[in-house]
């Protein structure tokens, strides 16, 4: 069998990762040796750009900018109305599919998410020297049909044949497992940019079963940056007056801070926030107890699904022996207070919460491939599925927690005297109305034969896969011949629609490596040339005026070059304008600090009585 | 296709050893499971699917107790069983009486909305309910060694397929009855939903 990678498709970051041939699970680097790609993927006019280079335009470019894409996968547009307000790229307005509009051409959340595999995909190649077309690729556990069924076709766009979707926390664990890091009755407290997962495991003799999951596949680190942004826009409207909550940009600049602030209050006590805006440099110290404010209510949602996982397990918190946890969001110090409060005992946290689960996704490729024969994992589907029955309530077939591969077996007939077709509507959720639960798909039953009501007795099997994910097979047990069934899901693409796409991305074919690396130069050049403008502007004055001409020299010289082709050219001249500015930039740094420890000097004075 | 106790090559008894049980399904899980099987031609791994869907429901039913002795009634009544409907269960005649007062705290709660006297009172019910419900449980599991002994001493086994199917009615019904008075408490919909797991 040809090799197969892991993948951690993240709301945040993606990851690759393989097993290595002495059998341990490594992350693949890109070029650069960067082992996270940034799940961002930029649509500027000269091509699309995708990682790291497009996360750092994107405070110029919000528009054309997508992140956070995976909040977006298989969902509709009526679901996503309350996210779509958050983000500053254009959701067009729909009942089917989200489509995101990017300049003149409508894009879709698998459509964005193939691009971050693709160039997954490459850095896999690059790094082996040969085609990779198969992956594991890893969803949250609470990821209902639809979002797996996304994540399946955008894997599809990619080139990549998804061997088999697993859910991040048990491919955690089986990362944890294989280095006999965990053992016994295993909670998995996974918070990562997007989604929350909490997953009870019995790890035993290389089994490892999943007993129960719970989640949210909207709860993560974005929202507590979202919290802390929304605060920090009210203390800007405060301090200098100025409403920017309408202004993407500067949105855009404060979120980027607002998460630079966060991963900085996990090890420090208090932090400066300074960012230079076109009129005015915003500064504010924000400690750890003010970001712990704003966060608590959205670190607390966290805990009903915990609780509810182990009473599905039916476990109390003292019968688990071990926490891991997972996500980067777990390195928040209030979130492992939480847990530990919860279970009564210190969390763990050996492997590193960003590349735990794509080594997980890897070391579970090696099991498809043979390479390892004594794990086994077991996992659950997370939520319970039925159909609608008269008065449209859910008659449940599947109960949530139950071990996959599993199936179920339902009987139809018609009501009707000749009667050939039967129609059924398929739910995932807890709730008793069908309304109350996400829609999956419905199924038209044809080609019954035509019968008194009542005659037809059709066999419908429904079966959950290892992926978690729904088959649908039905039989006229009279005559033995199989119906047919046509699927119209809910919010997902049509095949027709997936295989299009498919072929989009051969005729489309992706500007070559050398025209990528153009675009990424490119971009890393004008996010450059914009900031050394911004910093002219405001702090000129600060430096001699041989110093300012030699900066604006350097800015010409990279101008001149930035729209050409020659990338070694638009490279160096990146390189020198940045060194030019060096000086600049310290002594703006210095003053706004001076000026902050100043006004809070005066602060305190004004304070005294 | 063998039923879930020739799935484990088990005599069809309620007393099980659930040591014995787990060590036989992961036996069976590392034959069947998919993940072994990827490398297969399309039929082999459309068997192996299978297979492992039924080891799955099989252990389901088979660990727990009362699914156990739901399953062992259904197949002694050659039906097929599935998951809980939400369609409502009718009471039991021997409940029936008692429900009155239940039926009568529930209705007025509804009409006069929810004082501190109604939900003590819808409370006090819903613990004497689950005590109820309780009884029901340990008196079905407790009658699985007479059970057995029935299977081994090849007796006739109606008589206590009728008592397990009364006992089961109660409990079920009683169980949504319990959901009811939890939702007209105002308590979390989702700890309601996790209520009705076995």
């Amino acid at each position: 069998m040809s090799r197969i990678v892991g993948i951690d498709l993240g709301t945040t970051n993606s990851l690759v990762a393989h097993v290595d041939a002495a059998g341990i699970p490594r992350v693949i680097s890109d070029a650069e040796g960067r082992r996270l790609l940034p799940s961002v993927v930029a649509y500027t006019p000269a091509g699309i750009v995708v990682g790291e280079a497009a996360r750092r335009q994107l405070a110029r470019n919000p528009a054309r900018t997508i992140y956070s894409v995976k909040r977006f996968m298989g969902r509709g547009g009526e679901d996503v109305r309350e996210e779509a307000r958050h983000v500053p790229f254009e959701i067009v307005p729909s009942d089917e599919v989200v489509r995101i509009r990017v300049g003149d051409r409508e894009v879709t959340p698998p459509e964005v998410s193939a691009q971050i595999l693709r160039t997954l995909k490459q850095q896999a190649e690059a790094h082996f020297g040969e085609p990779v077309d198969k992956a594991v690729i890893t969803v949250p556990a609470y990821f209902n049909d639809a979002q797996r069924q996304a994540t399946k076709d955008a894997s599809r766009i990619a080139g990549l044949e998804a061997l088999r979707i697993v859910n991040e926390p048990t491919a955690a664990s089986l990362a944890y497992g294989l280095q006999k890091l965990a053992q016994g009755l295993i909670a998995v407290y996974d918070l990562g940019g997007g989604t929350f997962d909490i997953s009870i495991l019995r790890v035993k003799d290389g089994v490892f079963e999943v007993l129960a999951t719970n989640g949210n596949t909207h709860l993560g680190g974005d929202d507590f940056d979202r919290a802390v942004v929304g605060w920090l826009l009210a203390d800007i409207k405060a301090v200098h007056g100025e409403d920017l909550s309408s202004d993407p940009e500067a949105v855009q600049e404060l979120r980027l801070g607002a998460e630079a602030a966060k991963c900085r209050l996990s090890s420090e006590e208090r932090t400066t926030l300074l960012i230079p805006f076109e009129r005015f440099t915003y500064r504010r110290e924000i400690t750890r107890a003010e970001l712990e404010r704003l966060i608590a209510p959205l670190v607390d949602q966290t805990l009903g699904p915990c609780r509810l996982a182990l009473k599905d397990a039916e476990l109390t918190p003292d019968q688990v022996d071990e926490i891991v946890l997972v996500g980067g969001s777990t390195r928040v110090p209030l979130v492992r207070r939480r847990v530990e409060e919860l279970f009564g005992k210190t969390p763990h946290s050996q492997l590193n919460p960003d590349e735990v689960v794509a080594l997980g996704a890897a070391v579970q490729a090696h099991i498809l491939a043979g390479g390892i024969r004594d794990m086994l994992l077991l996992d659950v589907t997370p939520l319970s599925l039925g159909i609608e029955t008269l008065g449209g309530i859910v008659s449940v077939l599947i109960s949530r927690n139950t071990t996959i591969p599993t199936m179920a077996k339902e009987y139809f007939t018609t009501s009707v005297d000749g009667q050939t077709a039967v129609d059924m509507h398929v739910l995932q959720g807890e709730r008793e109305l069908a309304k109350d639960n996400r829609s999956l798909a419905r199924f038209d039953l044809s080609g019954i034969d035509p019968m008194p009501a009542g005659m037809p007795k059709i066999e419908v099997t429904f079966l959950i896969d290892a992926d978690g994910m729904l088959q649908v097979q039905a039989r006229e047990q009279r005559t033995g011949k199989a119906a047919s069934i046509e699927v119209k899901p809910t919010y997902g693409l049509s095949e027709a629609q997936v295989a299009q796409m498919v072929e989009d991305s051969f005729t489309h074919a992706e500007a070559d490596v050398n025209a990528r690396l153009l675009i990424e130069t490119r971009t890393e050049a004008e996010t450059v040339l914009n900031h050394v403008r911004r910093a002219l502007a405001q702090g000129g004055h600060l430096v001699s005026a041989e110093e300012r001409s030699l900066i604006t020299e350097a800015l010409d010289a990279l101008r001149g070059v930035e729209g050409g082709s020659d990338r070694d050219a638009i490279r160096e001249r990146t390189i020198e304008l940045n060194r030019a500015t060096e000086s600049l930039a310290q002594l703006m740094m210095d003053t706004a600090l001076r000026e902050a420890v100043t006004s809070r000097r005066a602060d305190d004075l004004l304070k005294r009585p | 296709m063998p039923n879930y106790f020739e799935v484990f090559g088990l005599p069809r008894k309620l007393s099980l050893e659930l040591q014995e049980l787990q060590r036989r399904f992961y036996d069976l899980s590392r034959r069947h499971h998919p993940d072994f099987h990827q490398t297969a031609d399309a039929l082999a791994q459309a068997a192996s699917l299978e297979a492992s869907a039924l080891v799955n429901r099989a252990y389901r039913t088979l660990r727990d107790p009362l699914a156990r002795v739901e399953y062992v009634v259904a197949l002694e009544e050659g039906r097929e069983v599935r998951e809980e409907t939400s369609a409502k269960p009718k009471p039991p005649v021997d409940l029936l009486a008692e429900m009155l007062e239940v039926q009568e705290a529930l209705q007025e709660a509804k009409s006069e909305g929810l004082t501190a006297e109604a939900a003590e009172r819808l409370r006090t019910e819903r613990d004497r309910l689950e005590a109820r419900r309780r009884a029901e449980e340990t008196a079905v599991t407790e009658a699985a060694a007479e059970w057995d002994s029935a299977v081994d001493r090849g007796a006739d086994r109606q008589p206590l397929v009728d008592r397990f199917k009364q006992r089961l009615a109660a409990r079920a019904y009683l169980r949504t009855v319990i959901d009811d008075l939890s939702q007209a408490l105002g308590e979390d919909a989702e700890t309601h939903v996790a209520h009705r797991r076995h």
